[in-house]
């Protein structure tokens, strides 16, 4: 959690936050978060609702800028760049920091040219029916789909169409992958194998999950930031802030502030 | 606590068998409202079949090749055709057509992927439903004044091409709303996905959010040509009519609507039976568009 001088920021940090506020118009949802984000591990953000961990996490790779009113103060360090800086083309940001969302939304296209669309406009020239089996199988969803590659995506389960959100994901390559709450409206089942499939991909990429899931924080991250909110005063609401950044364990067994391990307890509200 | 106590009696918990009775007043009352109601849905379709059996029994037997191949006969002669109206028809309603969807759906892209629910937005949907209510008639002089009059044309008055201007400015409010509408029934999750893997905002709404509201924005395209080719007032002024095949997009042309209306109103017999027969074409075109309309909604859905 130290804040380093700006745009040097340590190897093996894949992103850096910098003082970073967050605002909907006049109303703070977080403020002021310091993180560095290691790279090649699996970062969870974990904490209630409304304390901004979403926000944050969707600030990762510029995915606010299309809710209209959405501002941000302070640095998001990234290769060397400031993401929020003018000259930063958001699109080519989400092109090296792909996004799940939390609820499975594949493209009404062929499962096939689900995941040929983003490789193709990131302007792929390989082999596709290569890449889509490669990326289907890194999302651990090819046995299910092999066979109705031309059908539908919306054909497919909550689960598999999840998962093949994540292989569209894959497929463009990217370096870090943003999860948001991508197993809350799936069964313990499907999430099993979304987890699976998330330690397969730590291997060649560095991942941010948003969790309501205290037990997926604890199987599947690295690192684990808690996030709180609180009243301020003269404010119109609740202003989430990152209350403590650490390595999983620490987090969940022995946490610095007694707000991480009263929620991380169960003993919170 | 047993089973055998009843329950205390009262005037609201008194038990009335289960069975339906017929002859309670809630059921009684319910039935005559019912009867009333359906009386009322009846009769709002009826026009609807009067119209189509008198249009089909008085147009339907003249329909022959001839008759969809000829030309109309001189006043006072025998058979001949509409064949230049179907065919004039056809052409202005392209042209509306070639208008009206590049600047209906790219409005409606516009104010739906675009704006930013500013005043401008505000402005020009509030516009688009007055358009909507404007009387075809008022569309039609506007043309004539403007293109018709003005002789803008290569120095000719009444067109094809100012017939097909006037149709495209009612077909653009229709056209307008539903690409509107369809594209805010796309899911936000959807274009979230498409910018998730670096999708432009161009590439997103060419590729995910357009070929997504396809449906919606074919229904009403259809439905806008629909309204069009039936339209009357605004070609009189515009394409006017001709009893000869088309000469070209910048010379009066022949409508099957202003041919009925014309036709319908002279003292010659073989007139007024062509009349009949291309109302009878025309109601036939235009219930087909609308089944068209259907099928592309359904086929989709399903």
């Amino acid at each position: 959690m130290t804040a380093s001088s700006p745009s040097t920021v340590a190897s093996d940090v894949c992103m850096s936050l910098q003082d970073v506020t967050i605002s909907y118009g006049s109303f703070e949802a977080v403020k002021n978060v310091y993180m560095d984000l290691p790279k090649g591990k699996v970062t969870a953000f974990i904490g209630p609702s409304g304390c901004g961990k979403s926000t944050v996490l969707r600030a990762l790779n510029r995915m606010n800028d299309l809710i209209p009113g959405c501002s941000l103060k302070g640095r998001v360090i990234f290769d060397q760049h400031d993401l929020y800086d003018k000259r930063v083309d958001p699109v080519e940001v989400r092109r090296r920091i792909g996004m799940v969302f939390q609820k499975p939304n594949p493209f009404p296209k062929s499962i096939y040219e689900n995941i040929a669309f983003g490789a193709r406009i990131n302007g792929y020239k390989g082999d596709m029916d290569e890449l889509v089996e490669r990326s289907l199988r890194k999302a651990a969803v090819w046995d299910e789909c092999k066979d109705k590659l031309k059908e539908s995506g919306f054909s497919l389960s909550g689960g598999q169409q999840q998962r093949l959100c994540i292989a569209r994901a894959i497929a463009t390559e990217p370096e870090v992958i943003l999860m948001d709450e991508p197993c809350s409206a799936l069964d313990p089942i499907s999430t099993l194998k979304i987890e699976e499939t998330m330690h397969e991909l730590k291997r060649s990429y560095t991942i941010m999950i948003v969790t309501h899931n205290m037990q997926q924080a604890v199987r599947v991250a690295d690192m684990t930031a808690f996030f709180n909110a609180e009243a301020v005063e003269g404010g119109t609401g609740k202003v989430g802030y990152l209350v403590e950044f650490n390595e999983t364990e620490n987090i969940f067994n022995s946490p610095n502030q007694q707000s991480t391990l009263d929620y991380v307890s169960g003993r919170f509200g | 606590m047993s089973l055998s106590t009843p329950p205390p009696i009262n005037h609201f918990t008194e038990r009335l068998t289960l069975h339906y009775d017929p002859g309670l007043k809630r059921n009684r009352f319910n039935q005559v409202a019912n009867a009333i109601a359906a009386f009322f849905a009846a009769l709002a379709v009826v026009p609807l079949f009067l119209v189509l059996i008198y249009v089909l029994i008085q147009g339907g037997r003249l329909i022959s090749l001839q008759l969809l191949t000829d030309l109309p006969p001189a006043p006072g002669l025998e058979g001949g055709g509409i064949g230049n109206a179907i065919i004039g028809t056809i052409v202005v309603t392209l042209i509306a057509s070639l208008i009206a969807i590049p600047v209906g759906v790219g409005g409606g892209v516009y104010l739906s992927e675009y704006a930013q629910n500013g005043w401008f937005s505000k402005f020009v949907r509030f516009g688009n439903d007055v358009l909507a209510g404007v009387p075809s008639i008022i569309s039609g002089v506007f043309v004539y004044s403007l293109i018709v009059a003005t002789r803008v044309f290569f120095d000719q008055s009444f067109s094809a091409m100012a017939g097909g201007i006037a149709l495209s400015v009612l077909m653009l409010p229709t056209v307008i709303k539903t690409t509107y509408e369809g594209l805010l029934l796309v899911p936000q999750e959807m274009r979230m996905g498409a910018y998730g893997v670096g999708a432009s905002r161009f590439v997103t709404i060419t590729q995910i959010t357009l070929p997504a509201a396809f449906t919606p924005i074919a229904t009403g395209v259809v439905l806008g040509i629909a309204r069009a080719a039936g339209e009357t007032a605004p070609l009189i002024f515009t394409a006017l009519f001709s009893p000869f095949w088309p000469e070209g997009l910048f010379h009066p042309i022949a409508t099957m609507s202003v041919l009925i209306f014309n036709f319908a109103i002279m003292p010659y017999e073989a007139q007024n039976e062509l009349a009949w027969a291309a109302s009878f074409v025309l109601v036939i075109m235009i219930l087909g568009a609308n089944l068209l309309a259907r099928w592309i909604s359904h086929a989709s859905r399903s």
